[in-house]
Formats: C-alpha cells, sequence, structure tokens
C-alpha cells in the first residue's frame, strides 16, 4: 500500500520539536521550569510523542526508500542511523561519566553517605564501560537513545510488512506488546533490573506511527474526526487531569473511590501501560482536531523555531541531553534561584534551535556542494530526519 | 511530587518573600515545609497506644536514618523522634528502637523484619525506604512487591506503619532515578492505605527556600545534624496527627 501523501507533514516536525523542548527540561533534574510539560497533568509524556513521531518519519523516508531501492538498500540505511545514535548515545555517555567523576571527587556531604554509594562503580570502570558499550549500563535519563536503536533494529522487516499488508504488520504489533505483559519479556540491565523503556513495549507505539505514515491516518480520519471521539478524549484527558492533581495535593485522594485507584495503579511506563497509549491518543486525536494539515500558520516564523527542531531530531535530542547535564552543573555550582532554572530552560531551548538552525544551513550549503552536482533530495522531503 | 513542591513554593513565595532571606542566617526553620505533611490515613493502633500512655516504635532503614560519627546515632532522625515525642507527648512512655543497617533494599529489609518486629513489639514501624532500591534500579514490581510485604509482616505482627521515601539529595539528582520509586512508594501507601511521610518534598522545600544548604560539599555534620533533628520533629508532628482521633475530611485549613 502507497502513502497517499508525498509531501512531510510539517505538524510532525513541529511536535517532535516541541516534545524535544519538554525532555530537555524535563531532563534537568528539580528544574522548576518541568512544571510546565504535559507528564505533570496526565499519564503520557512526551516520550509518547517523540516515539510515535519517529516512528512515523521512519516509515516515511525509509518507506520511500524500501519501494524504490528494495529491502536490502533500505535496510542498509536504517541500520547505518542505528549505527549513528549508537555513537552518539556513547558519546553522551562519556559526558556522564566526566559529571559523576567530578562530583564524586569533590562532593562528601555526611548526609549524603547513602546516596554517594552510587559512585561505587566508578571503581570498577572496566566493567562499567563494557555494560555501557553493551547498553546495559544506562544512566539515568539516558534510556531513550538506546530504546530508539533498538527499534530501528527490528525495523526492517517490519516496515516490509508494513508495506505489504499494514494491518497483518500493525496486528503483529500488538500481539507483541499483549505477550510482553502476558510473559512479563524484557531486556536485562546491568547492575540490576531492565531497561527503563522495555522496547518489546514501546515498539508498539513507534510501529503504530509507522503504520499511520503508511496510510492509517486517512482510514482513521473518519473515526478520529467523529465528534464522539473528539468529546470521548476530552473526557479521558480530563479524568487523567483530575487523577494527576491528586498526586500532588494527596488530600484530593479521597474523591478517587478505591476500585479506581486500585485499576490505575501503577501505571507502568516502562512497559508503556495501556492507560498512557489512551492518554497519547486522546491527545493526538485533539491536536489534529484543532490543528490540521495545511493549517497555514504552520509556516508563521512564530513555529519556525519547534520544527526546525524536529527536523533534526536525533542532533537536537542529543544536544538537549547533554544541555540537561550541564544545567544541572549550573544549578548545584552556580545557583539555584528561580531565576536560574527560567534562564538555564530558556538558554537551552535558544541553544537548540540555533544548533538545528544551523544544521539545516549546512544541509543546504552541502547540497549545493563546490562542483555541478545535482540535487540529491526531493523538495518536501528535504531537511527531515527519520 | 516536583509539582506539588513548586505550588507549595509559589504559596510560600507570596506569603515570606523576605523570611526565607532570614532563615538562611539564622537557625534552621523545619516547619517552613510543614505544609508538606498530610494527614490522610489514621494509625488505630497507636491511637490506642497514646490513650494507654506507652507508644514503642521500631525504626526500620538503610543509610540515610543514619549519621556517621560517635554521637551518629544520638543525632540521626530516629533517637531525635523519640525526643521530639517525648516533648510533645506529656505523660507517654516513648521508645524508639531501631533496625538500620546501610545499603538495603526494600527486599533485604523485609528479610530481618519479623525477628526485628518480634524482639521490639512496636506499635508502630517506620520504615525509611527507596534509596537504595533506586540507585540499584530494582525491579518496580519486586519493590512494590517488598513493601506490600513489609506493611502486611508488621500489620500481622500487630504495629502500625508509616513510609518514608528517600531523602531529596540535589548532587546525586542526574544519578539516581528516585521518581519511579517514589511514585511506587505512593501508590503502594495509598492501596495499603498507609501514611506516606513525604521526606523527599520536605527536604526539597527546605532547599529551595535555603533552609538548609543541601548542595554544600562540605563534610561537616552540622547541617546533615540539624537536617537530621528537624526530620525527627517533623516526623513526631506527622504521627500524631495521623494518630489523632477520626475527624471528618473536609475543608479544615490549616
Amino acid at each position: 500500500m502507497a502513502p497517499v501523501t508525498t509531501e512531510r507533514d510539517l505538524r510532525l516536525d513541529l511536535f517532535r520539536g516541541i516534545a524535544l523542548w519538554l525532555i530537555f527540561l524535563d531532563h534537568i533534574p528539580s528544574n522548576a521550569v518541568s512544571w510546565i510539560t504535559i507528564r505533570n497533568y496526565g499519564f503520557s509524556d512526551a516520550t509518547e510523542i517523540f516515539v510515535f513521531i519517529s516512528g512515523y518519519t521512519a516509515a516515511f523516508v525509509y518507506g520511500r526508500a524500501m519501494r524504490e531501492h528494495g529491502f536490502i538498500v533500505a535496510s542498509a540505511r536504517v541500520l547505518k542511523r542505528a549505527w549513528q545514535i549508537y555513537v552518539a548515545h556513547m558519546f553522551l555517555f562519556v559526558i556522564y561519566l566526566a559529571e559523576i567523576a567530578y562530583v564524586a571527587s569533590s562532593f562528601k556531604n555526611p548526609l549524603y553517605t547513602e546516596e554517594m554509594g552510587v559512585l561505587d562503580f566508578l571503581q570498577n570502570p572496566d566493567v562499567t564501560i563494557l555494560q555501557a558499550l553493551l547498553l546495559k549500563f544506562k544512566p539515568v535519563n539516558m534510556d531513550v537513545l538506546p530504546l530508539y536503536i533498538v527499534l530501528l533494529l527490528w525495523f526492517p522487516p517490519m516496515l516490509w510488512l508494513l508495506l505489504r499488508t499494514p494491518s497483518f504488520a500493525l496486528a503483529t504489533s500488538a500481539l507483541v506488546y499483549a505477550l510482553t505483559w502476558w510473559f512479563g519479556w524484557s531486556i536485562p540491565a546491568y547492575p540490576n533490573g531492565t531497561w527503563v523503556f522495555n522496547p518489546f513495549a514501546w515498539q508498539l507505539m513507534f510501529v503504530f506511527g509507522a503504520w499511520c505514515a503508511l496510510g492509517g491516518a486517512q482510514r482513521l480520519a473518519r473515526w478520529v474526526n467523529s465528534p464522539v471521539v473528539v468529546w470521548l478524549a476530552v473526557a479521558y484527558i480530563v479524568f487523567a487531569f483530575a487523577i494527576a492533581m491528586t498526586w500532588y495535593f494527596p488530600r484530593l485522594g479521597v474523591f478517587v473511590p478505591k476500585f479506581v485507584s486500585d485499576a490505575i495503579y501503577p501505571i507502568d511506563k516502562p512497559n508503556l501501560d495501556v492507560l498512557r497509549i489512551v492518554h497519547f491518543l486522546s491527545l493526538a486525536v485533539i491536536t489534529v482536531w484543532f490543528v490540521p494539515r495545511n493549517w497555514p500558520a504552520l509556516r508563521s516564523p512564530l513555529f519556525w523555531p519547534a520544527i526546525v527542531c524536529g527536523q533534526h531530531s536525533l542532533e537536537t535530542f542529543c544536544l538537549g541531553v547533554f544541555l540537561a547535564f550541564a544545567g544541572h552543573f549550573v544549578f548545584t555550582e552556580v545557583s539555584n534561584r528561580l531565576l536560574t532554572h527560567v534562564i538555564v530552560s530558556f538558554s537551552g531551548i535558544v541553544i537548540m534551535v540555533a544548533a538545528a538552525a544551523l544544521i539545516s544551513w549546512y544541509r543546504r550549503i552541502e547540497r549545493k556542494g563546490p562542483g555541478p552536482r545535482p540535487p540529491a533530495i526531493k523538495p518536501g522531503y528535504a531537511g527531515g530526519d527519520a | 511530587m516536583t509539582g506539588r513542591v513548586l505550588l507549595t513554593l509559589a504559596m510560600l513565595a507570596l506569603a515570606a518573600p523576605a523570611n526565607s532571606q532570614n532563615l538562611a542566617g539564622h537557625q534552621a526553620d523545619c516547619r517552613a515545609a510543614a505544609q508538606q505533611i498530610d494527614r490522610d490515613f489514621p494509625l488505630p493502633r497507636v491511637t490506642r497506644a497514646l490513650d494507654a500512655k506507652r507508644l514503642d516504635i521500631l525504626v526500620v532503614g538503610a543509610g540515610s536514618s543514619l549519621l556517621p560519627g560517635p554521637s551518629g546515632p544520638k543525632n540521626a532522625y530516629p533517637a531525635r523522634l523519640q525526643i521530639a515525642l517525648a516533648e510533645k507527648l506529656a505523660g507517654v512512655a516513648v521508645k524508639v528502637t531501631t533496625d538500620v543497617k546501610p545499603r538495603r533494599t526494600a527486599a533485604e529489609m523485609v528479610k530481618t523484619m519479623a525477628p526485628a518486629l518480634a524482639a521490639a513489639k512496636p506499635t508502630l514501624m517506620v520504615w525509611q525506604t527507596g534509596t537504595v532500591d533506586a540507585m540499584q534500579s530494582v525491579d518496580t514490581d519486586q519493590f512494590r512487591a517488598a513493601l506490600e510485604n513489609g506493611i502486611n509482616t508488621a500489620h500481622a505482627a500487630g504495629a502500625d506503619v508509616v513510609l518514608i521515601n528517600a531523602q531529596y539529595s540535589p548532587r546525586t539528582e542526574s544519578m539516581i532515578a528516585l521518581g519511579t520509586y517514589a511514585e511506587n512508594m505512593r501508590w503502594v501507601a495509598l492501596q495499603q492505605e498507609v501514611p506516606l511521610f513525604d521526606r523527599f518534598s520536605i527536604m526539597k522545600v527546605w532547599a529551595d527556600l535555603g533552609t538548609f544548604d543541601l548542595y554544600s560539599a562540605t563534610k561537616k555534620l552540622d547541617t546533615a545534624e540539624r537536617v537530621h533533628d528537624c526530620i525527627g520533629r517533623l516526623l513526631a508532628d506527622f504521627v500524631i496527627e495521623a494518630a489523632k482521633p477520626e475527624e471528618p475530611h473536609g475543608e479544615t485549613g490549616r
């Protein structure tokens, strides 16, 4: 089944860019500004948006490659992308090591004797670094890229299936998700536990995004645009908001009947809880309702900063992880005032936008090239990563 | 959790911007974080014990229930809790014993819990946990199961339970993912109807107001001792509040 559209949907770039900003804000520990991010007001967070849109764009870009150049070429490109992400992840790991080695050498507060035990692994760096290379040892907040790598490794056969029988492919993905819940499949982590984002569960969000890109969105349109569905989505978002408020004001908890709290907790983020999926879908329904594909404002300068970040998502994401480390460093070493939080958060986003704009510019001049090279990439498809 | 802290801070910032400036230089005011103490579930066995004028408490915990040094046991929050309760509960014989060893996960603490409960025969078990589980990224299902197991063990031994979550430790925040474990503790507390003493949010408010400098790289014990003293006092208030005879829920302002 062929994609019905050929031009890149700017809404994807816009919301992926916004998701990247939110992930950055959430990744700075204790950041007061992260109060504005969606994870505080419902079940799902920016991770769902990021994974869904990544699946959508991966299908869009590699689906075209697979149809034009075949399975082998498209798979090779997917794997090259996975390798790039692996290298980026290891680069961030080195920065992380530098940060905590600094903390280990400078911080001896007796109040935190127990917490400092987390630095013990620095005493056997051979094991730690090897486990990091195997993606088993993953520092806090560095779980998204390993997830992305595994999702891409699994993507070529999935894409092949999606291009032939999209519904069967989606059903396969849902079956893997269901079996994961049934059998408790997971990937072990070092030194204990399992991956923070279980790829066997999160692949559903990625494949669902890919399925939407390859014609699924058109098939869903009739449902998504029905007022009944929109009202159901609104009702669910209000429900999730009300539950989220009881997290901050425990005394509101008395208004939540026991059978409701028994039913919803624990909300399983590692295994992509159904409550989270439904929350994401509700947000998506409402977003599509209010932001049509050809909305003229998408081309306005107001949305350009988010769109340009969304178009260079890997670079922006990695920079965001680094900036979150740096932001935390500023809070610890310089100042922890509210104003600092605002300045650090705002400057971080400005740096992300500037870097993404710079990458766009590089791509443009490289495309022009030194010689009379014809443009290799078609318009509309330009500037976007998978 | 963060949101709740921020909302509290917003209220405090409106109420007392000048006040917080003074606190840093003067004697620490632990009450700055008293808003974080919310009565949610009762402690019926403690209520009866107070009527009988005798309260035995067992503190089960890991490293953050300890202070280093020769005077550590005297200054750590379990000992401060006993002093604060004795002050506030005139005529009640208060005794706090501890089963505290560093680097223990919830599951490891549960293993020694039954004998410790049998030896101390407490009315209340205060259970500090979550930090080591987060540091070792223990599977959250196992963490929740251990919490439920421990709570049931204490209830079976005739003790009420108060849970204490991890400390707020700003320097190690990018290394220990406390959030998931704090959430899971909250859910278990809710489902088992056990009060949760939110040490994390309390210390976060102190750090943000400048009551204590928790970012400090100091090796000295004085701040740590004052923090434990305040935790002990607030914990005493929390226990007394939760043990008050049942009153109707509602907009009883504070």
